[in-house]
């Protein structure tokens, strides 16, 4: 298994936004895409779960062009919580986070003794085993935000996108998140996922890639990219690099302009 | 299993309705004379076999039609304020079948279903080449509601600037089962193919309900099952409009109610849909036919007074 992009453009409208990027995602890993607003960074995930298709070059899924291979057998693959959610009406939680079995359902939509298991799992892996009788539409953002991860889950694929998973939440419910996901790839999986806050992807990744106006600026483990020229050229910033006290980690403290 | 509960319910209605339809109209029968009615050379037979129980069928077969177009385009569009009214649809139809009476007064009326189809059929298609094919659904339905007054203010002028033809075409505008029997029934049943079509796609309409790059991640086809869907929706609604004439609002209100009542998974709600227009119609047809006996009242026009409030509603609800 591996995903890996060959010279791939991408944009919308005919307009370019990631411009020529080769890129190995690491098996096994845990991968945050960082980078300021517009640098193509979400463009890059979505071109790498297929909802974007390549201007130019390819995005390969075990070698192969992913996207011409059949999307189905794909979606036990690959699975992708988007940033933004519509709301459905009408839909329980626990009828949401079944949709995300629908890859291995019947026509029909029938869940087996299997499907079951799975859901069971997932919902109590993010805490929602409370919520399962309760419409999606009531829910607050923060609880809604951990049905669809957990919906996401329910897709049981080795590796799992992930675009701004946090930005829609409290402080408590964004760190039980990444150590959540912490926990998922310690399972097994791989995670690629787009974040904000670079003191969080540093702590909780193992692997940093930067991006800048379309193109990698430079990725690696956190020590290696959170540095005060890499702050400086790709966020315009000045700002000192300290321990995080805790993890151990590097962290960055913005100076005054 | 509590979902079975409100199936239970519709169903019954349903069946007491059947009944309602068969009992009562300008005159009312016992009973014993519906059954009676069934068999040829009794007194009821014209009423129950030649005029209400193929009335009711009919009924039946438009209001699952329109309600079932409805959801389909609810679930493809994403906006449960949609319907193929919305789409301009069924004003294409009806605009087509205007100016088939207007200008062709004198050729057969067994056409005008044929017609309609295909006015049905090219109001989706301008609206295809107008949008395109990977367009959002925001512009969809914008496009669709300002098509559609353009036709029904087409069909304004039409009338206005030539009103000896109108008498016809206006009857068959409000949209009535008046007059209709066996054969308009026959026309309907080859399009009932379409009902398990539509099934078909209830799974992959869950997953366009989780917005697109969801469903394309869980591996749905959201284009071809978008241009599919759609093109259910505008043969199932073209369908029934060349029989009864635009009947509004059921395509609208019938999937809400289903909706509410069933919730919003597709392999319940279709079908429930279906059933929900079905009791609608006949609940629409009855009070027409009952209201002032012997004078009818269209059917559309019961709907479209049930229908309206409803739609205000839920403008005012989803602000």
């Amino acid at each position: 298994m591996s995903l890996s992009t060959h010279n791939v453009c991408v944009g919308y409208h005919g307009k370019t936004i990631v411009n020529q990027v080769s890129l190995t995602i690491p098996e096994g890993k845990m991968i945050a895409l960082l980078g300021p607003n517009g640098c193509g960074k979400s463009t890059l995930l979505k071109a790498m779960a297929r909802i974007l298709t390549p201007i130019k070059g390819e995005v390969h899924w075990c070698g192969k062009n992913l996207h011409q291979m059949p999307s189905k057998g794909l979606a036990k693959q690959l699975a992708l919580l988007p940033q933004t959610q519509p709301i459905p009406e009408g839909i329980k939680v626990k009828d949401l986070i079944a949709y995300g079995r629908s890859p291995y359902t019947g026509f029909w939509g029938r869940l087996t003794k299997d499907d079951h298991t799975i859901i069971d799992k997932v919902m109590q892996e993010t805490g929602v085993t409370a919520l399962a009788e309760q419409l999606v539409s009531e829910l607050s953002g923060g609880q809604r935000q951990r049905v669809w991860l957990a919906m996401t889950l329910a897709q049981d694929t080795p590796y799992l996108l992930l675009d701004e998973p946090t930005t829609y939440m409290d402080l408590n419910h964004q760190v039980e998140l990444m150590h959540l996901l912490r926990q998922l790839n310690l399972s097994g999986k791989t995670i690629v996922t787009v974040l904000h806050d670079i003191n969080q992807a540093a702590r909780y990744c193992d692997h940093l890639i930067v991006m800048k106006q379309g193109q990698i600026n430079t990725q690696g483990t956190p020590e290696a990219v959170l540095t005060k020229d890499m702050l400086r050229t790709v966020f315009d910033l000045n700002a000192q690099i300290h321990r995080d006290p805790i993890a151990n980690t590097p962290m960055c403290i913005v100076e005054d302009k | 299993m509590n979902r079975f509960i409100p199936f239970f319910i519709i169903s019954v209605l349903l069946i007491s309705l059947v009944v309602a339809n068969l009992l009562f109209g300008a005159v009312s029968l016992s009973l014993h004379d519906v059954f009676r009615g069934f068999q040829p050379g009794s007194d009821s037979y014209f009423t129950i076999h030649e005029y209400r129980l193929p009335r009711t069928l009919l009924a039946i077969l438009v209001g699952a039609m329109l309600a079932l177009a409805g959801a389909l385009v609810q679930g493809v569009i994403r906006n449960p304020l949609a319907s193929p009214d919305i789409l301009g649809v069924s004003h294409g139809a009806g605009l087509a079948a205007v100016v088939y009476m207007i200008y062709f007064p004198h050729s057969s009326i067994s056409w005008l279903p044929a017609v309609a189809l295909v006015g049905g059929l090219c109001a989706a298609l301008i609206l295809w080449w107008l949008c395109g094919h990977r367009s959002s659904t925001i512009k969809l339905a914008i496009t669709g509601v300002a098509l559609a007054t353009f036709y029904a203010s087409t069909v304004d002028f039409l009338m206005l600037i030539k009103p000896l033809e109108i008498n016809n075409a206006l009857l068959w505008l409000t949209g009535s089962l008046w007059g209709r029997s066996w054969p308009q029934i026959t026309m309907l049943l080859p399009w009932l193919v379409l009902i398990p079509c539509a099934l078909y796609l209830a799974k992959s309409l869950n997953l366009i309900h989780l917005g697109e790059d969801t469903a394309i991640s869980l591996g749905a086809k959201v284009n071809s099952l978008r241009l599919i869907a759609l093109a259910i929706a505008v043969a199932l609604t073209a369908a029934a409009v060349s029989i009864c004439g635009p009947i509004g609002f059921l395509g609208l209100v019938a999937p809400h109610l289903a909706r509410k009542l069933f919730g919003g998974r597709h392999q319940a709600l279709l079908p429930a849909t279906m059933l929900v227009g079905a009791v609608l119609l006949l609940m629409a047809d009855l009070v027409a036919r009952t209201i002032d006996p012997p004078i009818e009242l269209p059917a559309g026009i019961m709907t479209a007074v049930l229908g309206a409030p409803y739609f205000l509603w839920l403008l005012i609800r989803t602000k």
